[in-house]
């Protein structure tokens, strides 16, 4: 039996060809590269006008839980210095009660975000194995996943770490504060964008503490550079273990907690 | 390809998509702002725009400037890392101006319970009293100074700090033993109870004394044989002394 080879309608360029459409076209791909050259985005040359250079910055928090008195001064300070609506539910930081009773049952509750302190209550009818409380505020996370999801560009991370929101930018659609897994965020009633905890950006800036850090009378908040050597927020971390909220999120919280109990959530 | 060959409602096409983009090139350059994108996916004006929000606490800092005297008075103390904006209030308007605003600290009962009043969820150690007993009608500040707070007494008990072990205890049988007989506590624990911590029994012939079965006490006390039960642990490893009805 015959085959009938069938021609190619293309002819296959040579090796010669090839190679050097191969080179070209290397070449090419680096086009855009220097067609759209933008200035560093990494932002290191940035220097507010102030003098600040947040390259040279990069911040965190640490919680030390079994330090916390629960008197709320935090949430308190915070609505006072960023003026923070004062009616229940919004909140930039909030001091929540842990109390976890011997059949396992785990009572969680933040009256007012704490930000009058707690009130002693009746004691409870059943026997408490673990009582404390746990100051939240936003994690400003390594990877924000309320940055990935914001439609206009509004929310940014700034290259000392801290998680901001451009109030003139913001169109108020709420989709951080649905992506944000610590309910950090809250959409402001008066302004209709949303709002979080900047760590106090226009304070540490000028060299001073947030505010909650600022009146923690028991220093339960330590505030500082993270990758620096002398730093407190540095020993704070050598000292104790550390443990951070929802780590299983991959959102590589920069609020680093001691003395954390397995119920925290 | 040549323009010719290109089919002619093809031709209009591409006219119309070039006009079209041309168009949005310049709608886009009129909408987004010049900064946009400068550092990142953001305005890097908005930057400026947040860090030119007005402070309100001026930090401990500020307040030494002026009133040394009173970080003398707090140096040491137990209060001494507590800022003076705590109870004092935002002062950031005071230290610019420092005539017009004056500050004001709270003097009546309502304040100093925010942190001390009795909670069992306060970290054990904590001063904390339940104010409905604590001398209700006396201002905190008439016995305590609050730049340099010491209990002027002691506390008399232990129930004073301890109360949620004390409650526990009273429903176990343990309520008639005393605090002090398992842990030895100097008095200094009752001035600065973090500094100076009260003891805890070392030996398992501590609970033996009661609990042996040749102890001098009571019939009913449930009796154990020192030689073979659990040898490796002191007693309170295992048993809960303030409720040890707990199997």
């Amino acid at each position: 039996m015959k085959y009938k080879v069938k021609e190619s309608s293309k002819k296959l360029p040579d090796r010669r060809t090839f190679i050097q459409t191969l080179g070209s076209s290397c070449v090419l791909l680096l086009v855009p590269k220097f067609l759209f050259a933008r200035e560093n985005k990494k932002g290191a040359a940035w220097t507010y006008s102030n003098g600040y250079a947040p390259s040279e910055h990069y911040y965190g928090m640490g919680i030390d839980i079994s330090k916390c008195i629960g008197c709320g001064r935090c949430a308190n300070a915070c609505k006072l210095e960023n003026d923070v609506p004062r009616e229940p539910f919004f909140f930039r930081t909030w001091v929540e009660r842990y109390r976890i009773f011997e059949d396992g049952e785990v009572a969680i509750d933040s009256p007012n975000g704490a930000a009058d302190g707690f009130k002693p209550g009746s004691a409870p009818e059943k026997n408490l194995v673990r009582n404390f409380f746990v100051p939240k505020i936003c994690n400003q996370c390594d990877k924000p996943p309320c940055v990935q999801v914001c439609p206009v560009g509004a929310t940014f991370k700034t290259p000392d770490g801290v998680v901001l929101v451009d109030s003139q930018y913001c169109i108020g659609c709420r989709y951080c504060i649905q992506a944000c897994p610590y309910g950090a965020r809250y959409l402001h009633p008066e302004k209709r964008v949303a709002d979080k905890c900047t760590f106090c950006y226009h304070r540490i800036v000028k060299e001073k503490l947030p505010a909650c850090v600022e009146v923690c009378p028991t220093q339960a908040r330590i505030f500082g550079e993270l990758e620096k050597k002398a730093s407190p927020l540095v020993r704070f971390m050598r000292m104790n273990k550390i443990s951070v909220l929802k780590p299983s999120l991959n959102t590589e919280p920069k609020v680093y907690y001691a003395n954390f109990d397995m119920e925290v959530r | 390809m040549k323009w010719k060959r290109i089919p002619q409602q093809l031709q209009r096409l591409i006219i119309l998509a070039a006009i079209f983009a041309v168009l949005f090139l310049i709608v886009r350059s009129f909408l987004i702002p010049v900064d946009f994108g400068k550092y990142g996916h953001y305005r890097a004006s908005a930057v400026e725009e947040i860090i030119a929000q007005g402070m309100h606490y001026a930090g401990q800092e500020a307040c030494y400037d002026c009133h040394e005297d009173v970080f003398e008075t707090k140096r040491g103390g137990f209060h001494q890392n507590v800022s003076c904006e705590v109870c004092h209030g935002p002062a950031f308007t005071h230290a610019e101006t420092t005539d017009t605003a004056e500050l004001e600290a709270p003097t009546g009962r309502g304040y100093c319970p925010v942190c001390h009043e009795y909670l069992p969820s306060r970290p054990t150690g904590f001063p904390q009293i339940v104010s409905a007993s604590h001398n209700p009608m006396k201002p905190c500040i008439t016995c305590h100074e609050p730049h340099d707070p010491e209990p002027p007494q002691a506390p008399a008990e232990c129930t004073a700090c301890h109360a949620e072990i004390a409650r526990t205890k009273s429903l176990s049988h343990h309520v008639y033993v005393p605090c002090m007989r398992c842990h030895e506590t100097p008095e200094e624990h009752k001035i600065n109870p973090r500094k100076v911590l009260p003891g805890k029994p070392k030996t398992r012939e501590f609970c033996g004394g009661c609990h042996a079965q040749d102890a001098p006490a009571d019939k009913g006390i449930p009796r154990i044989d020192m030689a073979s039960h659990n040898v490796r642990y002191v007693c309170w490893q295992c048993h809960y002394p303030h409720l040890p009805e707990a199997r």
